[in-house]
């Protein structure tokens, strides 16, 4: 039974792998910085477990400034990829520059959530 | 009408308004002369009933500034006047730091961080951009004339919202259905300087671009709603709709199978910048990710992130086997952490409870065991139905009737309106006050039905005319003028059928017309600080006893004075009189409130030992016994012995009853005839005759002669009664000298 399963998942794994390299290397960027922002998010909160949490809207506003950015870039990926069939008529430097006010927006409300 | 099409010309497209329209301006020799296309046309009459609709609902709040004088009304809004003032004498930072100590003696009051700045922004934004115009306005008038405004601009939102959910006829009829709804007009007449005046205006925009959002799929439409979020947020207490509306919605949508893409981008943008921007607000602070009330939101969105990243995978993996034992890995997964998360949180209390105000409305027999202050407000009670037909008239019955055509075209738009309006009319039966929340979904589902109906009625008309005047010499152009023509010969009352639906549906319109502008003169325009009755000869009589009362206190007493009464007046009192109170409208304490109500609840020498220890100078009371007056301090008295008492256990409710019944004249309970308001409240009252062939001391109010005429003060003395003995402040004497 148990190797039927690790037999099932190293198939799972595999077939994710070989699907996943298949995705055009701009997606891939993308991915890799929404990657980047989980961890950071992740990193501050076991800070925040360690030292505890005052004051508590710095560590609000950097955990979700990362959060905010990763959902941001996830959707500037789904605007830009060329399968998705509602999103064909948009054209990536308009998603790219809403990707950028949209930013632009979270990070000035972040400076200003930051200190007070 | 037949000379305006050439034989063989493609028709105009089924557009039955504007040709129609077009057809009207043909009569006139006017568009003649301007050779305006069809579409220019189109768009000049919607140009034009748009700007008649809000000049519209500009001037039809305006019956109180024309009758009486432009002033603020009501109780709520004369704090929100204070802070404006405050706001564009001192600044904005001035403002955000406030701690007022004029309320509240002796706690004081964190202004700057118990309220929601939005409306005070926004009047003192208008103040100081007509003072740049060079327009010497006083900052009053700009507060009486912010609600009109706003109200004229939620006419246009709710235009482009009825434009986006059907077409632009309904965001017409919508438009012009919300202009005059008794339902908004109530809380938003000029001089009704509140929250909700602004807090609708914000609502049905943050709605729109959201919807706007979820058919475009645009960051730049999500960013937009997040603002308009912000705006709702910074504007009033009940955002809370929108934070547990929209997840609702996301999830229904999730739930019928008709998520998207575009679905995952609006609401993720929404929620997170709409978030961080919420916590901008003092008095919000961290509420989004602490409080059980916006659990919901933060649930949906973990839920939409598992959700779709299962899609994503499903889209990668091209097998199916495979897939579903990565699907239940993560559900699992995912279902678990989420529970222990929530469970963890709710039990160590990090999480909080919902609130008591939001909690009754979802039981609503809550407040009134455990928060009497909140079941006090005559504003939170049940809705009757003659509530719901005085301020929707004709809208009741065209809501169903659009709830059907909203169902027979569905699409994520309809869904979100069908669900608003479900959702806002079960709270609106739950609480009077929440009719308004409820005005904008069925002014906005009713102009469906309206315009659906409507536009099927004038098609008829007209392809049936068209298809008489047309006889059978023509092919078959288009479909429609075929079939027509097939069942002209059956059924040739079809058009006067039609015809007499169309005179059926504006006469319905135009009744509902004249009753909202009644409604609107004789209900929702009295500015409740100033009274007005007819004299015995038709004249009207002004009874200004409030301004008069205040202007009293402003002008006779030291400065530094403390005034105790009911918290109905507090805001007043501070607004007006400029002196310190002990209790207001912020009821944010109910063991003050609870120590004012025992004080007044007790014989004298007890409640002047508890205003010796909170410094009190004068006590303000209302009377109703004279006039008539019905909102009294006399009728409010029992909610005072019930706060009192539910606080101080001394102050039992039955010693002030007999038989259950509570009564003023001689059968009154001896506590009820001894206790500090009766005292103040009859002072002297036992001499006077109110009223001809009744003895001297006959309550107009209670409609009774009083019990204890013979009343002796003790440790106060009269101050003032105003001219119709409406309001009457004692002064409270200095204790004896000790010999």
């Amino acid at each position: 039974m148990a190797r039927s399963t690790s037999k099932d998942a190293q198939d799972l794994f595999r077939a994710l792998w070989s699907a996943y390299s298949a995705t055009p290397t701009n997606l891939k960027i993308i991915d890799l910085y929404v990657m980047y922002a989980v961890f950071t998010a992740l990193i501050q909160v076991v800070y925040m477990a360690m030292v505890g949490s005052f004051p508590f809207n710095s560590f609000l506003s950097g955990v979700l400034s990362c959060v905010g950015t990763a959902v941001l870039a996830v959707c500037l990926r789904i605007q830009v990829n060329k399968e998705n069939k509602e999103f064909k008529d948009l054209a990536p430097e308009r998603a790219f520059a809403d990707f950028v006010l949209c930013n632009l927006v979270l990070h000035l409300v972040i400076m200003n959530f930051l200190v007070g | 009408m037949a000379a305006s099409s050439k034989p063989g010309s493609p028709r105009p497209p089924p557009s039955s308004s504007s040709s129609m329209a077009q057809d009207l301006f043909n009569n006139f020799s006017f568009s003649k002369t301007l050779k305006l296309k069809t579409k220019q046309q189109e768009l000049l009459i919607r140009v034009t009933v748009l700007t008649l609709i809000y000049i519209l609902a500009f001037i039809t709040r305006l019956f109180s500034v024309l009758r009486y004088e432009s002033m603020i009304h009501e109780f709520d809004p004369y704090f929100n006047y204070r802070t404006t003032l405050y706001l564009t004498k001192n600044g904005f930072a001035e403002f955000w730091n406030w701690f007022d100590s004029e309320s509240w003696y002796p706690l004081g009051r964190i202004i700057g961080g118990t309220l929601y700045p939005g409306l005070m922004l926004t009047a003192a934004a208008l103040y100081w951009v007509l003072r740049f115009l060079r327009f010497a306005v006083h900052i009053r008038e700009v507060c009486v004339l912010t609600a009109p405004f706003f109200a004229s601009n939620t006419t246009l939102v709710a235009y482009f919202f009825g434009k986006e959910i059907w077409d632009s006829g309904a965001g017409i009829v919508a438009a012009a259905l919300i202009a005059i709804c008794p339902g908004y007009i109530s809380r938003s007449v000029a001089g009704s300087y509140d929250n909700e005046g602004v807090a609708i205006f914000a609502l049905l925009l943050t709605f729109y671009l959201f919807v706007k959002a979820v058919n475009t799929g645009s960051l730049a439409w999500a960013l937009a709603s997040a603002f308009g979020y912000f705006y709702m947020v910074s504007a009033w207490g009940g955002y809370v709709f929108i934070i547990n509306l929209v997840p609702l919605y996301v999830l229904v949508l999730l739930v019928t199978g008709r998520y998207s893409l575009r679905l995952y981008v609006a609401y993720n943008c929404m929620y997170v910048v709409g978030m961080l921007l919420a916590m901008q607000i003092r008095f919000v602070g961290f509420q989004h990710v602490q409080s059980g009330e916006h659990m919901a939101a933060m649930g949906v969105f973990f839920l939409l992130q598992v959700f779709f990243f299962l899609d994503w995978v499903r889209h990668l993996l091209s097998d199916a086997k495979l897939f579903e034992a990565f699907l239940r890995i993560t559900v699992t997964g995912a279902v678990s952490v989420g529970a222990i998360a929530l469970g963890v949180g709710t039990a160590s209390g990090y999480i909080s409870p919902w609130t008591g105000r939001f909690y009754s409305l979802l039981d609503p027999t809550y407040a009134k065991d455990h928060i009497p202050i909140i079941a006090s407000v005559s504003e939170h009670q049940p809705t009757a139905w003659s509530s719901f037909m005085f301020d929707f008239h004709i809208l009741l019955i065209l809501f169903p009737a659009g709830l059907y055509f909203c169902f027979k075209r569905l699409s994520d738009a309809t869904i979100f309106i069908v669900m608003y309006g479900l959702t806002s009319m079960y709270f609106a039966g739950v609480m009077v006050r929440l009719i308004l929340v409820a005005t904008p979904a069925v002014c906005l589902i009713s102009a469906i039905a309206v315009s659906a109906t409507v536009k099927n009625l004038t098609r008829l008309v007209r392809s049936q005319s068209q298809a008489v005047q047309s006889g059978s010499s023509k092919g078959a152009s288009t479909a429609k003028s075929s079939s027509k023509g097939v069942i002209d010969n059956s059924q040739p009352f079809q058009r006067n059928g039609a015809i007499l639906l169309l005179l059926g549906a504006f006469y319905l319109l135009t009744r509902y017309a004249i009753h909202c502008t009644w409604v609107t003169s004789e209900a929702y325009s009295s500015p409740s600080i100033v009274l007005a009755a007819r004299g015995a000869h038709g004249n009207r009589v002004i009874f200004d006893d409030y301004r008069e009362a205040y202007f009293w206190l402003r002008q006779n007493t030291p400065p530094d004075a403390k005034v105790m009464s009911w918290w109905d007046y507090g805001y007043q009192i501070t607004a007006m009189g400029n002196r310190t109170v002990i209790v207001d409208n912020n009821t944010w304490n109910n063991t003050h409130i609870a120590t004012v109500g025992r004080a007044m609840s007790s014989y004298e020498d007890e409640a002047y030992e508890i205003m010796r220890s909170l410094d009190v100078d004068y006590v303000l009371v209302v009377f109703g016994g004279v006039t008539g007056y019905s909102s009294d301090d006399i009728n409010k008295f029992l909610w005072m012995v019930r706060i009192g008492g539910g606080v101080f256990p001394v102050i039992k409710e039955p010693d002030y009853l007999v038989n259950g019944e509570y009564r003023v004249d001689k059968g009154a309970a001896p506590k009820m005839l001894n206790c500090l308001m009766y005292k103040l409240s009859y002072y002297r009252f036992g001499e006077l005759t109110t009223e001809y062939g009744k003895p001297p001391g006959f309550d107009r109010a209670r409609g009774v002669e009083i019990g204890n005429k013979d009343i002796k003060l003790e440790y106060l003395e009269e101050a003032f009664t105003t001219q119709n003995w409406i309001v009457r402040i004692y002064k409270v004497k200095p204790p004896k000298n000790r010999w």
